[in-house]
């Protein structure tokens, strides 16, 4: 028997824990930032580059519970490659998720191995954690001069 | 996903400790909330250091004085009010009795013991100059460092602490080196017990250190007062700071004892009602302590039913509780560290430590940890207990904390032990 606490815990999630995908912080990059979660201690310091309107990278340092680092980790999967506008539309959708309570059904095509994550958004303690990457990823992209790139369909 | 064996059924709770001088299974069932679960299992309380569950008497004295005495104190010229007023009081005397205080009016009450503490860094503060120097020590909760930094940052004073040994004891040789107390030194402030490490600190010595170059000795005792018998002459402070809840007492009220000739030295914290003697236009004058230190309306019915906690801690014994934390804290010292991998934080033997145990594991984030164990009704803290920078002198980002209490049994400790491998296994490691 597995209990719910047991089945947020995703094998996706734990995947990512154990083997962090784009860790490490890499140059060249175009803002960095470090993000903490005052009430916990989990740390990230993460850097984004862009080359146009295209993120090339996206690199990190982090210390932090299995579900900030494998969020952090499915993230630079997500966006590595697309659009400034498209990461921050994916990063609304993946706060939509993890607001929604449980309630929020995700888009399997879309957030990829994020929608792992659903499971998260019921334990509101840790809905913060999931989220310590995405933040750092907001802010990094706004930080490196794309601020004014916001998807008009929000 | 992981499968474990599931306990054999068991007698939920059984006085398994020898040790204490009581029935443990009996003082349990006068504590409402242990008998509920917590998804599906029962549960297994192991954060008092955070804070402590509640006897059935005190939970009540809350609604009677609500029903039956509620009324504004000391100003109110009414039979409600002078019970209400009555019961603050006698709440006040209750507790100087409980900790060995010469008269009622050493007991100052505030919202906790951070505000407590506050005072204390506040009013000290008051005299402090550049050149002047505040100790404390590595191992503080936050409450114990930020209000002397924000005394040192108005004064220009210098804040130094004690280092810890690698033993997470303070380290007494290191600060007799260095001068760390010196006649520049203008308070001292250490706490009684460690909330993270348990290391229960040789305050009467630090205190006579202190005292030999006219220092003021403040001690943190909110991980002391409420697990051992409290003597203020014995522990040598000039001040005592602690809360009520961590005592089987309710929120909303801390304490700070002080020396009285010390407090009628002070000048006030927060102004206000109540602590006035005349107020006019040009200047006002104040009231002698505690009331100077009680500005507005008091925490009420939280210290009066203070004095109802304080009454059932003597009557269980503070001798008996303190050797049952003694002994079911050797107990979980001896499980968690047959769990491979896993490193206690602070003293590894239950001598001069208190009832609080942090330790890591592999590495299994401590929020993981608490998560997965409070999945099977174990409730613990996960993260840096308010001591980011112990944490750092240890060199771990955070741990994992289980603390024990009166109520405390083996049994839960073992659901302990068995929570914290299964975890590891969860994880992948090998416990």
């Amino acid at each position: 028997m597995t209990s719910a606490v047991e089945e947020m815990y995703q094998e996706i999630i734990l995947d990512h824990y154990r083997a962090k995908h784009h860790s490490g912080l890499r140059e060249p990059f175009a803002a960095e930032v470090h993000h903490v979660n005052p009430s916990c201690g989990d740390e990230v310091t993460l850097r984004v580059h862009l080359d146009g309107d295209t993120v090339t990278d996206v690199s990190y340092d982090g210390v932090g519970c299995s579900i900030s680092q494998a969020s952090t980790s499915v993230m630079t999967d997500l966006v590595i490659g697309k659009d400034v506008d498209s990461g921050l539309a994916l990063h609304e959708e993946f706060l939509t998720l993890m607001q929604g309570k449980g309630q929020v059904e995700p888009d399997e095509e879309r957030l990829e191995d994020g929608i792992a994550f659903a499971g998260v958004a019921r334990f509101p303690a840790r809905v913060k954690c999931a989220l310590l990457g995405w933040s750092a990823f907001k802010d990094a992209v706004l930080q490196a001069g794309a601020g004014d790139r916001r998807p008009e369909e929000g | 996903m992981t499968t474990t064996p599931t306990r054999p059924a068991e007698a939920p709770t059984q006085d398994t400790t020898a040790e204490a001088g009581y029935d443990v299974a009996a003082v349990r069932q006068q504590f409402p909330i242990l008998a509920r679960t917590v998804a599906g299992h029962p549960l297994r309380y192991l954060d008092s250091a955070n804070t402590s569950q509640k006897p059935e008497r005190v939970i009540e004295a809350v609604a009677t004085h609500y029903r039956e005495h509620n009324a504004n104190v000391a100003r109110a010229m009414h039979q409600l009010g002078a019970e209400a007023t009555e019961a603050y009081e006698g709440g006040r005397s209750r507790i100087a009795r409980f900790i060995g205080a010469t008269r009622a009016e050493e007991v100052v009450f505030t919202k906790n013991a951070s505000e407590a503490l506050n005072l204390a860094a506040h009013t000290l503060g008051a005299g402090l100059r550049e050149g002047d120097e505040v100790v404390v020590s590595v191992a503080e909760h936050h409450s114990n460092i930020v209000p002397w930094q924000l005394a040192c940052e108005r004064t220009g004073a210098t804040l130094r602490w004690f280092d810890i040994t690698e033993d997470g004891r303070l380290d007494l040789a290191a600060a007799e080196r260095d001068g760390l107390i010196n006649e520049r030194t203008k308070v001292v402030s250490v706490a009684w017990v460690s909330n993270v490490l348990g290391t229960v600190h040789p305050v009467r010595k630090i205190a006579d250190w202190a005292h030999s170059v006219g220092a003021v000795m403040v001690v943190d005792g909110c991980q002391g007062v409420p697990q051992l018998p409290t003597r203020v002459a014995d522990l040598g402070a000039d001040l005592l700071a602690f809360t009520g809840h961590k005592m089987v007492g309710p929120t909303g009220v801390g304490v700070l004892w002080g020396r009285y000739d010390l407090l009628a030295s002070l000048p006030p914290f927060l102004g206000g009602g109540e602590m006035i003697e005349v107020v006019r236009m040009t200047g006002s004058t104040y009231a002698p302590p505690p009331a100077r230190f009680e500005a507005g309306t008091p925490p009420i019915a939280e210290a009066a039913v203070l004095g109802v906690a304080a009454d059932w801690l003597d009557e269980l014994g503070m001798e008996q509780v303190a050797a049952h934390e003694q002994a079911i804290t050797r107990y979980a010292l001896e499980g968690l560290q047959s769990i491979n991998g896993l490193r206690v934080l602070g003293p590894t033997e239950a001598v001069d430590r208190g009832g609080a145990i942090s330790f890591t594991v592999g590495d299994v984030h401590p929020h993981d940890m608490a998560q997965l164990l409070d999945s099977r009704g174990i409730a613990v803290r996960g993260g840096h207990h308010c001591a980011r920078p112990l944490h750092e002198r240890l060199g771990v980002q955070s741990s994992t904390r289980a603390s024990f209490y009166l109520y405390t049994t083996q049994e839960e400790v073992d659901a302990l032990v068995e929570g914290v491998a299964h975890t590891v296994r969860f994880f992948g490691g090998t416990p």
